[in-house]
């Protein structure tokens, strides 16, 4: 049978369209910005300069903002938030750090909401994930939790990358960089737990597949193993373990590097754009960053706040156009842990990440699943120490560019891979249809039949029929002779059992016939 | 410095600088021990919810999973269970499948459903007598040997007994292999 694709509902790619747009906005803003013809750079001096008159420091209040502000001082401190100052020039670049905020916030709101819905408890979950489907209402909001992370996580990546090409991390950034970092690992972490929290036949396998990675670690392993199922095996309790972490731990983690990584925003200020040549010299960055501000800077509020909430509200309406109109992805089969028929996979973020799972050499893999993520932490824990001053432009930067492109253009590599699952056993192949085999022989048919029962068909193509993972064999009569193939079936390989022993002599020759006689048309 | 000699303002001002350090010393002393104390006896038990399933020792229990004329000479089955840990109240969370081999009139094998690679549940392919993993691809004989794919060692087995006629494994945690490849 032809290979068979679950119907996918939706495409999570969808949640890129606004950063293509934004994307072809700053090249057509900044082509335009550069032509001296459109734009006389003197008069965008002058017109920032004449923009900003000096903030009152003591802004009037009434008699009810005097009581609140002799009693606790809050709205002073507004007013100093409000009267920060941001490069003229961060501009729609630096979004995607506070659309990552909201998105989070979009998380934190629907999530309080569906915890007064959702029962976490092993044995109701589904039912209650079931009853939260059948309301229109309900069913939207599962709907904006599961868009409204998928934001997260792609704007976290984004907001990543954006602060390394213009290598905003640099003096005297380094503890922002670092609290962000933090803030990736806990945002996938969240992202896991909260698939598994999709209590379904999906969210029970993910939470064994994440113990039995975290059992390699060296000498924690077991215990980190465990600590995640809430036990030694999946049980009664391993959901409502689950959901503390997803609700309670992890989220007071958050909520605090969120804000440390907030005020060190403040604190520090927001980057400058890169300029060519112009290098971060700790000795005299501060200063030179405080005359920028007198010079080319802007209100924080409204003037470069603007472009937050804007392009924010418009991630956070297509969340919810996407919620409303496709719905939270399905709740499938229900959590029995004694029906083998499961397909685990985890959600589209984290695809990649399963495909290299199967796809890295299968000697290096218990070593990997601890050394890699290890890897990725030392790498990124590095970056601001590696090199805190000097050139910030990704154009005299081109490691940095390579890098961020080799990643990219892996991960997206790696999702389209693990959409198509190649490895994954074709479990549901059908026999091959008498017009395929296409052949009077009754060896030849004889041996189609076991092309299908020893399971061949799960991994090899026949005309359309069988599985990815092993050399398409419609015409590998061409290509072998009956000697190699013979020597292939008996040996196997890295990913193919060697059927030495497990066929007949008989069986066999059949197999062999059958083989040959797929020739090229 | 004699007795009765009075001190110079100079020295007095050191005087009661260190009287004030001590002073200061205690004081801090007193809010970490005060406090520290508070937070020990507050948090054990909250770390120990943290932590205990990661230190509760390793279950096993006999299950039973059926008569012994359930079973073919040769064939392999699946069989249910219920976890070791199952609690009162439990639904199907705390269950378990496994795969049983009957091996001989009285000997049987039972697999542990989980793939080495990942833990993924297996699946037994009769006509072929192969186990396959529906997540990489990991494929074991039908002894349970890892032949091809990611899984660097054969499907870990639950220990079985007869009582009677009554065939009975031994539920235990699922395997977690480790960095050696070796599982506990």
């Amino acid at each position: 049978m032809t290979p068979e694709r679950k119907p996918r509902r939706f495409s999570p790619w969808v949640l890129f369209a606004p950063l293509l747009v934004l994307i072809s906005g700053l090249l057509w803003g900044k082509r335009r910005r550069d032509d001296p013809a459109s734009l006389p750079s003197q008069q965008v001096q002058v017109a920032h300069v004449a923009d900003v008159p000096p903030a009152p420091l003591q802004p009037k209040r009434g008699p009810v903002g005097r009581w609140i502000e002799d009693r606790t001082g809050l709205l002073g401190l507004l007013d100093q938030a409000k009267q920060h100052r941001a490069p003229a020039k961060s501009r729609w670049a630096y979004v995607f750090g506070s659309a990552t905020l909201f998105a989070f916030i979009l998380l934190v709101v629907t999530g309080v909401a569906l915890a007064l819905l959702y029962q976490p408890d092993s044995t109701t979950a589904y039912g209650s994930l079931q009853a939260i489907d059948a309301h229109p209402l309900w069913r939207s909001l599962r709907g904006l939790h599961y868009f409204g992370a998928s934001l997260m996580v792609v704007m976290v990546g984004v907001h990543m990358i954006r602060v390394y090409l213009f290598a905003s991390y640099k003096y005297p950034r380094e503890v922002s960089w670092l609290t962000g970092v933090a803030l990736l690992f806990l945002t996938l972490a969240m992202a896991f737990t909260g698939q598994v929290l999709r209590w379904d036949q999906n969210g029970l396998w993910s939470v064994v597949v994440g113990a039995e990675q975290a059992a390699r670690a060296p000498f924690i392993g077991h215990n980190l193993a465990r600590f995640l199922l809430g036990g030694d095996t999946v049980n009664g309790g391993t959901v409502s373990h689950i959901f503390a972490l997803h609700t309670l731990w992890f989220p007071a983690l958050m909520f605090g590097l969120i804000g440390l990584h907030l005020f060190l925003a403040f604190k520090n200020g927001v980057s400058e754009p890169p300029e060519r040549g112009k290098l971060v010299n700790p000795a005299t960055y501060k200063a030179e960053y405080e005359q920028l501000l007198k010079t080319d800077g802007v209100l924080f509020w409204p003037t470069a706040a603007w472009r937050d909430v804007l392009f924010s509200s418009v991630l956070i309406l297509l969340v919810a156009g996407l919620a409303y109109w496709l719905g939270p992805p399905a709740v499938t089969t229900p959590p029995n842990p004694t029906i083998v028929k499961a397909d685990p996979r985890p959600d589209w973020y984290l695809t990649w990440y399963f495909s290299v799972l199967a796809l890295w050499p299968y000697g290096i893999t218990n070593a990997m699943l601890i050394a890699a993520p290890l890897m990725a932490v030392v790498a990124l824990v590095a970056v601001p120490f590696i090199r805190n001053r000097g050139e910030r432009h990704p154009a005299r930067r081109p490691w940095a560019v390579g890098i961020v492109l080799a990643v990219v253009c892996t991960v997206a590599a790696l999702t389209v891979v693990g959409n198509r699952e190649p490895w994954l056993p074709r479990f549901e192949a059908q026999a091959l249809p008498a017009s395929v085999v296409a052949s009077g022989d009754s060896s030849v048919r004889l041996g189609a039949a076991l092309f299908h029962d020893q399971s061949c068909e799960a991994c090899h193509m026949v005309s359309g029929y069988g599985g990815l993972r092993g050399p398409d064999l419609s015409s590998v009569g061409s290509r072998l002779s009956r000697g190699e193939l013979a020597w292939r079936i008996q040996n196997g390989a890295q990913s193919m059992p060697p059927y030495a022993g497990r066929l007949t002599t008989g069986q066999l020759d059949h197999l062999l016939d059958f083989l040959q006689s797929r020739q090229k048309q | 410095m004699q007795a009765g000699e009075r001190l110079t303002p100079e020295q007095e001002r050191k005087q009661a600088i260190r009287r004030d350090t001590r002073e200061k010393r205690r004081q801090v002393l007193l809010i970490f021990g005060a406090g520290g104390a508070a937070a020990v006896a507050a948090g054990v038990p909250v770390v120990g919810a943290l932590v205990a399933p990661a230190l509760t020792p390793r279950r096993t229990a006999w299950r039973p999973v059926g008569q012994v004329s359930d079973f073919q000479v040769g064939q392999t089955a699946e069989v249910k269970f219920e976890v070791a840990e199952r609690r009162e109240g439990d639904g199907v969370s705390s269950t378990a499948g496994a795969w049983l081999r009957r091996t001989g009139e009285r000997s049987f094998v039972c697999f542990q459903m989980n793939c080495t690679h990942l833990g993924c549940p297996v699946r037994w392919v009769a006509s072929s007598g192969l186990f396959l993993c529906p997540c990489h691809g990991g494929v074991y004989d039908g002894t349970g040997r890892n032949v091809a794919g990611p899984p660097r060692i054969p499907l870990r087995r639950h220990a079985v007994r007869l009582v009677g006629d009554t065939v009975e494994i031994q539920a235990q945690p699922i395997p977690l292999p480790a960095l050696t490849g070796e599982t506990k």
